[in-house]
């Protein structure tokens, strides 16, 4: 599978040339896969922001490129516009930016401003609506009559209308309760199996991204720290705590147990999948008495 | 004593034109005693920072009574002694700093009660000392991570010498050490100080380190008791749209599979210790 979306020594400068200059962005090179779900995390200032807004060319690099199925984005600046379309990018809390009158505008705001004809925009605020889990009787309300969640799903969908190629998700699941980030998680990876393409996810639960990361990218004071499967990123348990991060609580617990010399795999990223481990191990022992 | 207290608490927020008003508490009866450390949860909807506003009069009840520090809220005569007594800290860390140092910012609620000059300075240095951001106190806001801003925040509601501190989903935007950043200073202000402690929370793994977690839904109150007791009722949590630590739930999902593991089981410590034992005996 070629590489859709790559990064070659990428970096950031903020305040490039000034006394007050800060790197935050260092030398990060990626290869992206058309069709994988990455998870990215590291602290707060490690650098996720900065990267992510370099990839649809909100920010410009100051040094190295962000390559699009090949293609540098900035090969021709005056077509940023179409790069925008294709890297679609949802900011943390996305719905303070709902403005239209209802729901439905809100989402056609991008598919029309893509030039796309009445019928199409149509059937994209449809679709888009129905994969960001928002019922089709909500697109005739006011943006600010909806909950809090709903309102969430109703960004997301205006992101997810433009049909962009790679879906990049700051946070999306920020401030909702544990069942409503539950439900989002599933939503996205549903849109994500069903669509095919690229999804970027950034996320501070460790929970959320060993559920559904394929391969996870850490960032830490502006590098790439690990970029690799996400049960291998796991298995550092302890480099993740330096850097201010942590494992799931399931990982540490099974990572105790195989360090105690107990029969289980090393970087168990699940409830189901420790279960499915542990099972066995205790079936041998005489210590389950259900099937 | 009581410390916060309210008393069948009903509210209903204004409606728009031509709805019904919807009632977001129905009917709750909680009293929080002096020095514990409560942490309430509740799926969004579910009242519980409606509650947070009830107990420093910024809301006040539709039927019942509040009792923040043994005073009515609903006396207009007492709102600022009660903001002052029991100070509330919000989610979002950037929407509550106000000045461009840290330490001007933590001054300046003595400064609206009008503490003199020696008293605020003294004030001020404690309170950053408590939250552990004395050292940033002429460093600018802007340039603190999220749970540094949040400190900060705490701090600008110590100086106030409050005795009880309510805080709306504190960590909700901070990052893991962030978060334990800001929980720990929580936690040592109630321990050493004995300020009580109003924790509203989505992450399980925070309520698991308060006295008493109570529960709400729907305007009620569905659970209330110890986080060990209140995290062993796996299926009513999640049949609310809530959640236990991942920890509790491994130990709940073995011990239905017959695994003879204890009631409970509130963290990963616990749970690796509880299965050890189990495999080794």
């Amino acid at each position: 599978m070629p590489a859709i979306l790559e990064t070659k020594g990428l970096t950031y400068e903020y305040g490039h040339g000034t006394s007050m200059s800060k790197v935050a962005v260092d030398h990060v090179d990626l290869s992206v896969r058309q069709g994988e779900l990455i998870g990215i995390i590291g602290h707060t200032g490690s650098g996720k922001s900065t990267l992510i807004q370099q990839l649809n060319g909100l920010l410009r690099p100051t040094a190295g490129q962000v390559l699009l199925e090949g293609r540098d984005i900035w090969a021709e600046p005056k077509k940023i516009r179409e790069v925008r379309f294709r890297v679609g990018m949802v900011f943390q809390y996305p719905e303070y930016q709902l403005f239209e009158e209802t729901v439905r505008a809100d989402i056609a705001f991008g598919p029309r401003n893509m030039g796309l004809s009445g019928g199409e925009v149509e059937d994209r605020v449809r679709r888009a609506a129905e994969f960001a889990g928002l019922r089709p009787e909500l697109l005739d309300r006011s943006p600010f009559e909806l909950s809090g969640g709903e309102k969430r799903r109703a960004a997301i969908a205006g992101v997810i209308a433009m049909d962009p190629d790679v879906l990049v998700l700051d946070e999306p699941a920020a401030g909702l309760d544990p069942h409503g980030r539950d439900v989002l998680l599933s939503q996205i990876q549903s849109y994500h199996r069903l669509r095919q393409n690229t999804v970027l996810l950034v996320s501070h639960s460790m929970e959320d991204i060993a559920r559904v990361a394929g391969r996870v990218l850490v960032m830490d004071h502006g590098r790439a720290a690990f970029f690799d499967r996400t049960a291998k990123v796991f298995a550092h348990g302890e480099e993740l705590e330096r850097m201010g991060l942590r494992v799931p609580q399931v990982t540490k617990i099974m990572d105790r147990l195989r360090r105690g010399g107990y029969p289980v795999a090393p970087g168990v990223l699940t409830l189901e999948d420790a279960i499915r481990q542990l099972a066995p191990v205790l079936r041998e022992r005489g210590l389950l008495h259900v099937q | 004593m009581d410390h916060l207290q309210t008393i069948d608490l009903h509210f209903s927020y204004a409606p728009g034109e031509g709805e019904a008003p919807r009632e977001v508490l129905c009917g709750v009866t909680l009293q929080v005693k002096k020095g514990e450390f409560v942490a309430l949860l509740g799926h969004n909807g579910s009242g519980k920072s409606t509650m947070a506003k009830q107990f420093n009069a910024m809301l006040l009840p539709s039927g019942g009574k509040v009792y923040a520090a043994g005073m009515d809220t609903a006396d207009e005569s007492l709102k600022y002694e009660i903001r002052r007594r029991v100070g509330l800290v919000l989610q979002n860390p950037d929407n509550q700093l106000v000045a461009s140092v840290v330490e001007e910012d933590v001054a300046f609620g003595p400064e609206n009660l009008g503490v003199p000059p020696e008293e605020i300075r003294r004030r001020v240095d404690a309170a950053l000392r408590a939250v552990g951001m004395q050292d940033h106190a002429l460093d600018a806001p802007y340039k603190l991570s999220g749970g540094q801003k949040q400190r900060v925040a705490i701090a600008g509601i110590l100086a106030m010498e409050p005795e009880c501190i309510v805080l709306d989903e504190p960590t909700a935007m901070l990052d893991p050490r962030g978060r334990e950043e800001v929980l720990d200073a929580v936690l040592r202000l109630n321990r050493e100080r004995g300020i009580t402690v109003v924790l509203i929370t989505h992450y399980m793994d925070e309520a698991v380190r308060a006295g008493r977690v109570v529960v709400m839904d729907n305007g009620r109150v569905l659970l209330d008791g110890p986080p060990r007791e209140v995290f062993s009722q796996v299926e009513l949590l999640k049949k609310h749209a809530l959640d236990v630590p991942q920890a509790t739930e491994l130990a709940y999902r073995l011990k239905a599979m017959g695994c003879a593991l204890p009631d409970g089981i509130l963290d990963e410590d616990e749970c690796a210790a509880a299965l050890e034992l189990l495999l080794g005996g």
